[in-house]
């Protein structure tokens, strides 16, 4: 107790360490404001990648209610209706927490494993959400995204890992 | 590699406390996006100032960019065009001839055209175009197909107007801010066109898939009425669209459904056109005349 209080850096944490996964998350979700006109939906979400990177790499570092604004922020720039994110991403981060007492044990393939199955439920989710009820689309339509999505993600790890390092240094 | 403990933080009470105390939050939180959700589902322009204003400076950035994209994708159209150069003059000037004989017999008919509509005394309110505007950005990631168009209700734009480039339709506009607004692509799932065939004038109803493409259906049953190569334009029902706007052309053939591209490719559409809503349809119907 009293290392951790001497510890200035645990207890009062720059604004730098606070503000660079939150930034980089926006900047995930900001990737649908690119000016690039799209006939079907082909670039990964990256917001939804670079927020289960973090969770992956720092379980610790955010509480559940955290992916509220985030995901408001991603309906926001990407044009769901609101909400659909929101939900969603939180009821992420609380499965997440269930999975991380359930399987104990990890290595690097089952945390894939795991960000991949959000991701695919997510996006799936995200679907049928935003589809409005007299739809015709298709679900094979987000097939393509879904396979970039899950192929980035360990890229994507390395970013978000590369960041830490960087907003942890003193 | 066991997984850190995390949410195990000894037994101080504050540190339980706030863990608790972020639990609830973030469950309330998830009931009341749940309840957002089914507000947008009943009301899909729910939130349309905030929806704007993110749109608004959201497309500040994306109008920088949009040039720089235009110019790099011109540029490797230039160099793909040099490939089978050849090949395509001769297949191109064989093209020209006989479109050349065909706009000739098409002039005459529009003048006839006109002559016999004076004669019967036919009365058309086709609209003019509201303005011309720039499309600068899509939601490429999105499960929705939206464009993002460089003009908003301050232009006075409103949703419901139909969008046009040279080509052919591209949409119709779903919300808008104040300076831009969100553009209903043809290939999105709920679009819905009323169309005919312009070779034999069957109706129809167009709708997108999501994927690019969209699928006609023909209104009326039996027969086989479409061909691959036929182009199916707006036949003015239902009165967002005014007749005769190019759509589609149909790719494929599934036994009485037709798969379609459409015409206008947004991504290459340097400026579109807004049209104002055809001709509304009557909110309240006349009431019956007294005894």
């Amino acid at each position: 107790m009293s290392r951790r209080q001497s510890d200035s850096f645990a207890n009062h944490p720059p604004l730098r360490a606070l503000t660079v996964p939150l930034v980089s998350t926006l900047l995930g979700s900001a990737t649908s404001l690119l000016p690039v006109i799209a006939t079907a939906p082909l670039l990964p979400p990256f917001g939804l990648m670079i927020f289960l990177g973090w969770r992956v790499l720092r379980p610790e570092m955010w509480a559940a209610w955290i992916a509220l604004p985030l995901g408001l922020a991603d309906d926001l720039l990407s044009g769901h209706f609101l909400g659909t994110s929101m939900a969603l991403w939180t009821v992420a981060l609380l499965v997440l927490d269930w999975i991380d007492n359930v399987f104990v044990w990890r290595d690097y393939w089952m945390e894939w494993l795991i960000a991949s199955g959000g991701i695919i439920l997510i996006t799936v989710a995200s679907w049928a959400l935003s589809q409005p009820p007299s739809s015709h689309a298709r679900l094979l339509i987000i097939v393509p995204q879904l396979i970039g999505a899950i192929l980035c993600f360990p890229a994507i790890l390395r970013l978000a890992a590369a960041l830490d390092s960087w907003r942890l240094r003193q | 590699m066991a997984a850190p403990r995390h949410r195990r933080r000894g037994f101080s009470r504050k540190v339980q406390y706030s863990l608790f105390a972020g639990y609830v939050i973030a469950v309330v939180g998830v009931v009341v996006a749940a309840a957002l959700l089914v507000l947008a589902h009943f009301d899909p322009r729910a939130f349309s100032t905030l929806r704007g204003l993110t749109l608004d400076a959201g497309s500040m950035f994306t109008s920088a960019g949009r040039s720089g994209v235009r110019v790099g994708s011109d540029l490797l159209d230039e160099v793909t065009a040099y490939f089978d150069a050849g090949g395509q003059n001769r297949v191109l000037r064989d093209q020209l001839a006989s479109e050349r004989r065909e706009l000739i017999a098409a002039k005459t008919i529009k003048a006839e055209n006109a002559r016999l509509k004076r004669l019967a005394l036919l009365v058309e309110h086709l609209p003019r175009p509201l303005l011309s505007a720039r499309l600068i950005g899509s939601t490429p990631s999105a499960q929705r197909r939206f464009a993002t168009l460089a003009a908003g209700s301050g232009d006075g734009v409103q949703p419901g107007m139909a969008v046009r480039a040279p080509e052919g339709l591209v949409g119709r506009i779903f919300e808008t801010g104040i300076f831009s607004s969100r553009v209903l692509l043809l290939t999105d799932g709920e679009t819905a066109v009323p169309v005919k065939m312009a070779r034999n004038g069957v109706a129809g109803l167009a709708s997108g898939q999501g994927d690019g493409t969209m699928e006609i259906r023909s209104l009326t049953a039996g027969g086989r009425p479409y061909r691959r190569g036929d182009i199916a334009v707006t036949s003015g029902t239902g009165g967002i669209y005014a007749p005769n706007i190019p759509v589609a052309v149909v790719i494929a053939i599934e036994s009485d459904r037709a798969i379609a591209m459409p015409l206008a490719d947004p991504a290459r559409a340097d400026f579109v056109l807004v049209y104002p809503i055809f001709q509304a349809p009557i909110a309240d119907l006349p009431t019956q005349p007294k005894p």
